[in-house]
């Protein structure tokens, strides 16, 4: 084991994450190497120092009721509430109730994609699932999807506008699979869920900020596109605007 | 999404009892993420509120690095809300070459020295003053006491990336330390 090996390691050994070998591997080395075991012995005893120090924050008391009123109000009960208002109201003629309904039941079903979207993109952001195909090369990315769901996904590549491609994946929005193509924007991801245009078709594109997430959403030939990110608001719209830019230029080429 | 009543009130109960345990840990990150008491509250408070709307993709195993995720998310909000984000992200590179020149000069120094203890409140200051990525980096590991996996997967980025920003936010801790020796 070299210095440098040993110099990374010796902090992987005071955290106990090495296994017996490497452990006895970088004790060895630290043994016979006295400027290797002078840092251990520092980074012991600043570890020391960092667990005596008492760095924790307690949460103010005041927070904690807070949090604790604020949960159980937050389940969904808005609806629910107002479907009690109705029944109570009885001024409401039954077509009017009907198309009231309809619009809560759709505005909540929207609501109920948008925060989909943002768990599958936070999901594949933390769970190392972030591409089932791994590949910066449109013509890979794209016909992995075949077989694999009932639509053709246009797949883009647009490296060259400063949106690396990276790959694609399957992933679940409303009970249904949906094909995702991920991009990449400097250490931001990129999620673009592609599904069958049945429920979400929007005429022109449509920005919305969930969760402190941007959201985008437009059609494109009958599939609903929604690319979800946390980079700000007008590059996802650039990112947008150029997806559809070389959508269009791809079909009339 | 469960909409029965019953149901919500259950998810309700299993979310207090397996969450509210680590708000402490909640609020200590998003103290030393935001550097800021009235920010960290309000993100641990957004951090629960949206820890409970998605319970559900809550996959078990243990659920403090889950919440130290989403506590992290609201705190990149934050920062995009201040229109930091752009220095905190493009400063990473920078911050990294900067840890990269403090850390060989810290191989030459002298092998005797031993650092003596500072008290909680000065060593909180030199934790809150390293780098974000660093600092978050270190936090993770020593205040919340994650694994490496686990902070690889809180931060998003691979072990060894977290390993080696995890020495470097050491040797920069450790020279900050000595620094205010010196001057002592």
């Amino acid at each position: 084991m070299t210095c440098d090996e040993a110099e990374v390691m010796l902090h992987a050994l005071i955290d106990d994450e090495l296994d017996a070998g490497h452990a006895r591997e970088v004790e060895t080395h630290a043994a016979g190497c006295a400027r290797c075991a002078a840092q251990l012995a520092s980074y012991r005893d600043l570890r020391q120092a960092l667990r005596g120090g008492n760095l924790r924050h307690m949460a103010p008391a005041s927070l904690r009721r807070s949090i604790d009123r604020a949960v159980p109000s937050t389940a969904a009960t808005d609806r629910r509430t107002l479907l009690k208002g109705f029944a109570l109201g009885g001024l409401l003629s039954a077509a009017a109730a009907a198309s009231v309904m309809l619009v809560v039941v759709r505005e909540d079903r929207d609501q109920r994609i948008l925060s989909e979207a943002i768990s599958a993109h936070l999901r594949s952001l933390q769970a190392d699932h972030l591409t089932d195909v791994l590949s910066t090369d449109q013509h890979t990315v794209k016909p992995w999807f075949n077989g694999r769901i009932d639509l053709a996904p246009p797949v883009i590549d647009l490296a060259g506008q400063g949106f690396t491609l990276i790959g694609g994946r399957l992933d679940f929005i409303d009970g249904k699979s949906v094909a995702v193509i991920v991009y990449r924007r400097r250490v931001h991801v990129i999620n673009l869920f592609v599904t069958q245009g049945v429920g979400m078709s929007l005429p022109g594109p449509k920005m919305e900020t969930v969760q402190g997430f941007n959201i985008r959403r437009w059609t494109d030939q009958g599939l609903n596109m929604l690319a979800v990110s946390d980079i700000n608001r007008e590059e996802l719209d650039e990112f947008g605007n150029k997806f559809e830019e070389a959508a269009r230029a791809a079909r009339a080429s | 999404m469960a909409y029965e009543g019953g149901g919500d009130r259950g998810k309700a109960e299993r979310f207090r009892a397996a969450a509210l345990p680590y708000l402490d840990d909640v609020y200590t990150l998003a103290r030393y993420l935001l550097r800021n008491t009235a920010d960290a509250e309000d993100a641990a408070q957004e951090c629960y509120l949206r820890a409970f709307r998605h319970f559900e993709t809550f996959r078990g195993g243990p659920i403090k690095p889950w919440l130290l995720a989403i506590l992290r998310n609201v705190c990149r909000a934050e920062y995009a809300r201040r229109g930091a984000l752009a220095a905190v992200v493009d400063n990473v590179d920078e911050a990294e070459n900067k840890a990269d020149g403090l850390w060989n000069e810290a191989q030459h120094s002298p092998e005797t020295e031993t650092l003596h203890r500072l008290d909680g409140e000065n060593m909180q200051r030199l934790i809150t003053q390293l780098p974000a990525v660093f600092r978050e980096t270190i936090v993770l590991r020593e205040v919340n006491d994650l694994s490496y996996r686990e902070i690889a997967d809180v931060t998003g980025v691979p072990v060894g990336t977290v390993m080696s920003r995890l020495a470097r936010a050491r040797e920069l801790l450790r020279a900050a330390w000595l620094a205010e020796e010196k001057d002592s």
